[in-house]
């Protein structure tokens, strides 16, 4: 796993790629935007690929890794140049960082995923380690739950990474909840095929959250995001969840009248 | 014992009971918090890193051997005495331990905790050949007495609560109902006492086999493993054959990592260390000590590299302590002799994936198994291998697991195909996406199973390729102007 290889951060670039994800493109772009804006106010320039698709994570997940390798192959020519990929995903840059060196180890492309893999970041962890990030909250107080994901968690190991820039941010009290680390249920296609398992595990997490006395809760990853926030929406629960990056970008903007 | 035959397969069905039952929920919630929270106590102070890294290094050690090791245990053991049996399959060895009973014309069985004994379904076959076996463990004794199978491999009757148990020693044994845990602990043990007496055969599992020295450990709390192991005039200790390990040395940090990972403990109450049956001055064990070594499929895991790793385990449990999958559905669920996360990549090995097709996509990856597990078996990726193996997912790596392939449907492929189109053709995505967003009031309100518990995700009017897409022909507009 990630968190037992040591991580050694690069020096602060000038440019970086950036790596939306599929969920972000086509449900919470404004987490996409909010990444970009984060990093461009440290001074990076982002470059956004036109041509990436999906990392290749469902269908390798579930077993179809010949199909995964297909999708991925036209994604390792989308970062020629030697600069950070940066991710708003643990679970996707899990899959960059540890799986594509196994997927094309023995092949052709195997040098390339390894550079890749060696290249990739989360957001957050790049934005607090790499950037050093300062925040300066301009919003009202607000009592925020924190989920990272278990890719975020345990292959990326940056479960310490939320909870400090939140801790960056005046007005927002961090809430504590019961069993922090346990999984959401989402799991990609395990919601589906397992959901009446997946369902009570979702229902334990949002429970855990308003127990908190969470207002909202921010997240990692947004496939934890659709998963909880959509059962607490369903079931007619006080719960909102945002993308972490798109939480911190508001916060600094509020000042001005209401979020961006 | 007499446990009712189970539908492998029928996975979804006894999940779907198992999430239905309160009972379950609750017993198990409150028995796998309390397990978590033990384990990390006693971790504490301890550099667990670097003792998993050594278990790990241990158990890889022994297995690079297995073959050699296996004879070098054997060698040991026989000149010191003891019997030495080979079992290719669980049907084997049960041959073997009923001829052994019945060459010593023994009636009566008394059995300390063995999963392996489990998996072979020991107890039925004795039964039929006319032999009574009785299990000694206390979990084990409730499960037997319930004529289940245990839900758990450390815990087998953790689905129970004190309630359920008063409830089931009444009726089959006769003890008033109480909620005095002592005093059905107490109960259980007298009845357990007079069997040991009359017990013509003991048999027991094995922790760890040490080769070099032909020693056999024997780990527990209850004080009945060694009852099992020295009263009856004869002992059958029955193995996998994958629980050797080199030296003696070596069970130091796997017994340091097993009671610690298991239940908490810093140690157990007893520790048996086995070696030989009673010598001409001894005054008690048994006169005659036999070790049934059991491959079961075994070999077959251990031809594969990757694979391999799955035979690392030493059954402490973690994984299904701090799996939230088990915790919700609790062991019965899987309908296999192991249960949870080592079930899982287990059990698909020694039933094959026709029967265990389930089993590997009940996870989430979340990877809290592989995060605990004492020797570093990297689960989650061996979930992975199971799951391609089942739809025969990667013809850089040809599948072999018995079974393969069986879950390989056309109109998932059908499905999978589609995805892998659109996903591999930048150009095609982008369309899609933009329609998507377009056509977003139109998206349907139902998406399967997902929309039962949850409502269904909204595409965003743009995505963010078009936003940033707008962005940088802004960004180009401005520079022209300013240049201009």
């Amino acid at each position: 796993m990630m968190s037992d290889a040591l991580k050694v951060y690069p020096a602060k670039p000038e440019k970086v790629y950036f790596y939306a994800t599929c969920l972000v493109d086509l449900f919470f772009p404004d987490a996409g935007l909010a990444g970009v804006q984060l990093l461009e106010r440290e001074g990076i320039e982002v470059i956004f690929p036109q041509n990436q698709t999906c990392c290749g994570q469902p269908a390798y997940s579930s077993g179809y890794n010949d199909q995964a390798r297909e999708v991925i192959l036209p994604q390792l020519e989308l970062f020629p140049e030697d600069y950070p990929i940066v991710v708003p995903s643990g679970s996707c840059g899990g899959m960059m960082r540890k799986h594509y060196p196994e997927l094309f180890a023995g092949t052709p492309q195997q040098a390339r995923a390894e550079a890749i893999a060696a290249r990739t970041w989360e957001l957050t962890d790049f934005l607090l380690q790499v950037c050093q990030i300062k925040l300066e909250d301009q919003g009202q107080p607000v009592k925020v739950a924190m989920h990272t994901s278990c890719s975020a968690r345990r292959e990326m190991g940056v479960a310490e990474v939320g909870p400090k820039l939140l801790g960056q941010l005046a007005q927002v009290e961090l809430v504590e909840q019961a069993r922090p680390a346990e999984c959401c249920g989402f799991g990609g296609t395990f919601a589906v095929r397992h959901p009446e398992i997946s369902a009570a595990m979702v229902q334990d997490k949002a429970q855990a959250l308003l127990d908190a006395g969470a207002e909202q809760f921010v997240t990692t990853d947004c496939g934890c995001m659709m998963n909880i926030a959509g059962y607490a929406e369903k079931q007619g629960l006080p719960l909102k969840g945002q993308h972490i990056v798109s939480f911190l970008w508001d916060r600094l903007q509020a000042k001005d009248g209401g979020a961006a | 014992m007499s446990a009712q035959p189970i539908q492998v397969r029928e996975f979804h069905p006894r999940v779907q009971a198992a999430l239905n039952n309160p009972q379950i929920r609750s017993n198990f919630r409150r028995a796998m918090d309390g397990l978590m929270t033990k384990r990390t106590a006693a971790f504490a102070g301890w550099d667990l890193e670097t003792l998993r890294e050594l278990g790990a290094a241990v158990r890889l050690r022994a297995l690079s051997r297995l073959p050699e090791l296996l004879e070098q245990l054997e060698a040991n053991l026989v000149q010191q005495g003891v019997q030495v049996h080979w079992a290719e399959t669980g049907e084997q060895a049960c041959e073997i331990i009923r001829d052994i009973c019945q060459a010593r014309g023994a009636k009566s069985v008394i059995k300390g905790k063995s999963m392996v004994t489990e998996e072979m379904e020991l107890n039925h076959y004795l039964e039929a050949a006319g032999i009574e076996a009785l299990e000694s463990d206390l979990g084990e004794y409730i499960v037997q007495l319930a004529e289940e199978t245990p839900s758990h491999i450390i815990m087998p009757a953790i689905h129970k609560n004190t309630d359920e148990i008063s409830e089931l020693m009444h009726e089959k044994t006769g003890t008033r109902r109480s909620h005095d845990v002592d005093y059905l602990t107490a109960s259980a043990r007298q009845q357990l006492r007079e069997k040991f007496m009359r017990a013509d055969v003991g048999i027991s599992g094995v922790n760890f086999a040490v080769a070099e020295t032909g020693t056999l450990c024997l780990v527990e709390n209850e004080g009945n493993g060694r009852l099992t192991t020295t009263a009856p005039p004869c002992h059958i200790a029955v193995t996998g054959i994958e629980k050797v390990v080199e030296k003696l040395e070596d069970v130091t940090p796997l017994l340091a990592l097993l009671t610690r990972s298991a239940t908490g403990q810093h140690i157990t109450t007893y520790f048996n260390m086995i070696s030989s049956p009673r010598k001409a001055a001894e005054k008690d064990g048994p006169e005659a000590v036999h070790l049934v070594l059991v491959d079961s499929g075994r070999s077959n895991i251990y031809q594969d590299q990757e694979l391999l790793d799955t035979l690392r385990c030493i059954r402490c449990g973690a994984c299904m302590n701090h799996c939230p999958v088990y915790t919700r559905v609790g062991g019965h669920a899987y309908g296999t002799t192991y249960p949870g996360p080592i079930g899982k990549i287990l059990m698909p090995h020694l039933l094959g994936l026709e029967d265990t097709r389930d089993l590997p996509s009940a996870s989430t990856l979340c990877g809290a198994c592989g995060e605990v597990c004492p020797v570093k078996i990297p689960i989650p990726k061996l979930l992975q291998r199971l799951r391609k193996e089942a739809v025969d997912g990667d013809s850089l790596q040809p599948s072999r697991v018995a079974g393969h392939g069986i879950k390989r449907r056309w109109l998932e492929s059908l499905v999978w195909s589609g995805w892998t189109r659109m996903h591999a053709s930048p150009g095609l995505y982008r369309f899609a996406g933009r329609m998507m967003g377009r056509l977003r009031g139109l998206m349907p309100s139902k998406l399967g199973a997902w929309t039962r518990y949850r409502s269904a995700p909204k595409p965003a009017a743009k995505t963010l390729h078009q936003l940033m897409q707008e962005r940088s022909v802004k960004s180009q507009a401005v520079k022209q102007e300013s240049k201009g």
